[in-house]
């Protein structure tokens, strides 16, 4: 057997608090087809950004061999330098800018000081007639649709001679048609000669296209399979097939039949993205329960909540919203908030909280009229309400005064959920509740959760962490491209069948 | 540990906030040894003063727009121009000053308002809005004294506003002995303050200054307020035009420091996505903001036309950039969310030091816009080397 074209050994990559990747070792023939496979957070884009230079050397240990020798990539134009070219989710196009321009952006086509843009629509053309797009090099890339955007990135990683593509679901925002097409190209292209490395959770679309599959899990790789050994059961078996800790507190469940919550035949249609973000949901809430929302990132639950949470996002939203029997139409977050409804945000950085201000700050801030008499607020009692949920959520900060910037994360997530808790809500949705934090704090907030819904909060719980949704809800639903994708009781969820509902659509 | 090591811990914890008062203190003493103390002589103070009101509240109204992430470039020609209304309303109209005050600052609120919808409801940029804003109230302005030029206010209690100063209780003194009163009430509120302040923090266990610091603190700046009090009674005593910076400093320190909406405001410039999910109407607080920057706007505008006692055609050039200078040099941050109302009050002082200072001695216009742009600069590098440090 030749050489591979790449070979990454006990590639150990660390963030604070999280190890990312655990001594991988992954390895890539000459002219395949390889796809790496994983359930979210398994390490598979912190694998590709390792290799493409993103995390440079330095900040992670193990060796990197392409074409034979070791490299140490300081940037993406070292890797770019040898031929390794990586196309993102997020394409990384300038709507503004016209097609021609996007493909040899950063590597323009020169005349002395000038870009010779006759040259440089030339060459672009060829480009594009080799990933089989026929549009006019002039169009500008925003009127383009996302399929075509995508070959456009192509386009442009082959201008650089790439001979390693790497593709983080490519197919993630397509349709069939251009999902389709795309798979025939990298067909195409393993012919010319060039080598991919496909991130997928579309396991159909996995098997009719990879030579050679990887399964990382964990932060480690599990297995490398070769086509005639990839099925959808051997793969969903290696992507979950952990153990499910003991780090649940157990909890009875419940059966109530009073349902708080239902939500009826309801769209959303995303005019940024010029797509329907959900399509069609129905499901409801009990009183007393945890539902567990599961699917993958980018199924649409974070959109199902917030469209339900007062839309500040502006969704077209379609549908009806029952709360204890009453029709709602929440036209605001605070409308929800009035109507006990609060929602834990997924980045509690970015949505959640207000960094440069304190912990007392924070925690009362979605209630701030409770402490206070004719718009003044009272001092005393907000320092009475955080010394009270400092103690009673036990986050670990010097003082109440300390901004929450300063925070761990599983604290800053503490101070997120004392705030929504001190709303008093009677249907809580958590988005992500233990992403990013240690598994004391995880323990912590299980607990939390039991003793909410056995006072009779109700509870949504969106997770993309399988032994989370297994091991807290009472109920499941799983999400899959916009749509409820099953329903399943707890006592008949495993893994596997998420999974399958999961990557359905 | 030593008096002078707990100082000077002290002091670098919290170089940001006494940062421009040390910058303010230093300032002044240069051009105090400078000028051979013209400078701090109370007829200089005095008039220091009255010129940094008109640009004193517009910063304080700018604060908070920049608190939200955004910036008002029409309220400089916006205050000239209804500088030029109340003048207009006084003379052609023959308006009692009564009715003419409450109108003003009405159509001050309606234009903040109107700034508003434009950046709220259609989205547009506050710099663009507010640059629209700034031509079309400059234009405005023209029209209004187009046929006049120069329209002279002769009516006395409206002049009052920008160059008198409060009757005294007492007649026929060398000092003026109402504004020693006000200051000495000043000085006992403002330790009372303190003290309860300190007693509150220390029952929660809230990190307080040490005891010697402390009282260092009060004393510096009891000593601080008779010694303006001091200069201001053995000229005319307390101006009308400081009186209302100070009212309207006082009362939106106040709103920012202890109220919902100043918490609103500053929860909406520092995150406002998570504000918006923490049930707080973002629009609501832009339009709140940008009304109250109006009413300033209305207010400077009064101000300068009563200092003037007349309304010109290029009343108002420059004052947004002074405020919005005047907001950096206090502290606050671009990336929204930070900044005080005092803070900003000491950068107008700062500012307007600089000028006085400059001008006593007989420093070139051309070397003042310089020396003004540097400390401008040297402050914001300073605020932005000591966030980074305090994180």
């Amino acid at each position: 057997m030749a050489t591979p074209i790449l070979e990454m050994r006990g590639i150990t990559k660390t963030f604070p608090g999280v190890k990312a990747l655990d001594n991988v070792t992954f390895s890539v023939a000459r002219n395949e087809i390889h796809c790496l496979v994983g359930e979210n957070g398994a390490g598979k884009s912190t694998l590709m950004k390792v290799l493409s230079g993103v995390y440079p050397y330095g900040e992670y240990t193990g060796d990197i061999l392409f074409d034979g020798h070791v490299q140490q990539f300081r940037g993406i134009p070292d890797s770019e330098q040898v031929g390794i070219a990586i196309i993102y989710q997020e394409l990384a196009l300038i709507p503004e800018l016209t097609v021609y321009e996007n493909i040899f952006m950063g590597h323009e086509i020169r005349k002395g000081f000038l870009v010779d843009w006759n040259e440089t629509i030339h060459r672009a053309d060829e480009m594009l007639k080799k990933v089989k797009l026929k549009v006019n090099p002039a169009t500008k890339v925003k009127d383009l649709g996302v399929g075509k955007q995508q070959l456009v990135e192509i386009a442009k990683a082959l201008s650089k001679d790439v001979k390693l593509l790497i593709l983080d679901e490519p197919t993630a925002a397509l349709n069939e048609d251009d999902s389709e097409n795309l798979l025939q190209l990298l067909r195409e292209l393993r012919s010319q000669g060039v080598t991919s490395i496909m991130i997928s959770h579309k396991l159909k679309e996995v098997i009719s296209i990879a030579d050679t599959v990887t399964v990382l899990r964990d932060g480690k790789t599990v297995c490398t399979l070769d086509r005639s050994q990839v099925t959808e059961a051997a793969l969903i078996k290696n992507m979950v097939g952990r153990e499910i800790d003991n780090i649940y507190p157990r909890r009875d469940h419940k059966r109530s039949e009073d349902v708080v919550l239902e939500v009826r035949n309801w769209s959303a249609h995303s005019q940024q993205l010029a797509r329907d973000v959900l399509h069609n949901v129905n499901f409801t809430l009990r009183k007393g329960e945890i539902v567990g929302f599961a699917g993958l990132m980018g199924s649409g639950r974070t959109e199902l909540a917030l469209s339900m949470f007062g839309n500040p996002d502006g969704y077209q939203v379609k549908g009806d919203l029952y709360l204890n029997g009453q029709k709602q139409g929440f036209k605001q977050p605070r409308d929800a908030i009035k109507a006990g409804v609060a929602y834990v945000t997924e980045d509690r950085k970015i949505k959640g909280l207000i960094l440069a201000q304190d912990v007392k700050q924070n925690v009362t801030l979605a209630n701030l009229q409770a402490i206070a008499s004719n718009g003044v607020v009272d001092n005393n009692a907000e320092v009475k309400i955080a010394t009270q949920y400092r103690k009673d959520m036990n986050i670990k900060t010097p003082s109440i005064e300390q901004r929450v910037k300063n925070l761990s994360g599983g604290n800053q997530q503490k101070v997120s959920l004392s705030k929504w808790l001190f709303v008093q809500p009677s249907i809580l949705i958590l988005d992500e509740p233990t992403r990013g934090i240690d598994v004391g704090a995880k323990y912590e907030i299980y607990t939390l959760m039991n003793r909410l819904v056995e006072q009779g909060m109700s509870i949504i719980m969106i997770s993309s962490e399988l032994p989370e949704v297994l091991g807290m809800s009472d109920r499941v639903y799983v999400v899959s491209g916009g749509q409820i994708a099953g329903e399943l009781p707890i006592e008949q969820a495993t893994q596997e069948k998420i999974m399958e509902l999961a990557t359905a659509n | 540990m030593s008096f002078f090591g707990q100082l000077q811990q002290v002091l670098r914890k919290n170089i940001r906030d006494f940062g421009m008062y040390i910058a303010l203190f230093v300032i002044m003493l240069i051009f105090t040894v400078l000028t051979k103390g013209i400078f701090i002589s109370p007829r200089n103070i005095s008039n220091l003063i009255n010129q940094t009101g008109y640009i004193a509240v517009l910063a304080a109204g700018m604060t908070l727009i920049i608190v939200i992430r955004h910036i008002d470039l029409s309220v400089g020609f916006l205050a000239g121009f209804l500088g030029a209304v109340a003048a207009i309303a006084l003379v052609q109209w023959g308006l009692p000053v009564i009715a003419v005050i409450p109108l003003v600052l009405l159509l001050g609120v309606v234009a903040g308002l109107i700034t508003a919808v434009l950046v709220a409801y259609f989205g547009i940029p506050s710099f663009v809005a507010s640059l629209a804003g700034m031509l079309i109230y400059r234009g405005l302005l023209l029209r209004a004294t187009i046929k006049t030029g120069t329209i002279i206010v002769p009516n006395e209690s409206f002049n009052a506003i920008g160059n008198g100063f409060l009757p005294d209780i007492v007649k026929d003194s060398n000092i003026h002995i109402l504004t020693l009163v006000l200051g000495a009430i000043a000085i006992v509120f403002f330790i009372l303050g303190q003290f309860r302040d300190r007693r509150t923090k220390m029952a929660y266990n809230f990190e307080v200054l040490p005891n010697t610091i402390f009282l260092l603190k009060n004393v510096f700046i009891a000593l601080i307020i008779a010694a303006v009090t001091w200069i201001m009674a053995s000229y005319n005593g307390l101006s009308w035009t400081a009186v209302v910076v100070l009212l309207v400093v006082g009362v939106y320190h106040f709103i920012t420091t202890r109220t919902v909406l100043g918490r609103h405001i500053y929860a909406v410039g520092g995150n406002p996505e998570a504000a918006e999910l923490s049930g707080i109407s973002v629009k609501r607080i832009t339009y709140i903001v940008f009304g109250s920057m109006g009413f300033l706007t209305a207010l400077s505008g009064i101000l300068f036309t009563s200092r003037l006692q007349s309304a010109t055609t290029t009343a108002g050039t420059l004052f947004e950039l002074d405020a919005i200078a005047a907001a950096y040099v206090g502290g606050v941050s671009a990336a929204g969310g930070v900044g005080s109302v005092v803070g900003s009050l000491i950068g107008a002082l700062v500012m307007s030091s600089l000028t006085s200072g400059m001008n006593l001695l007989g420093v070139d216009i051309s070397v003042q816009y310089i020396a003004r742009g540097l400390v401008l600069a040297a402050a914001v590098i300073f605020d932005a080397a000591t966030r980074r440090r305090g994180a």
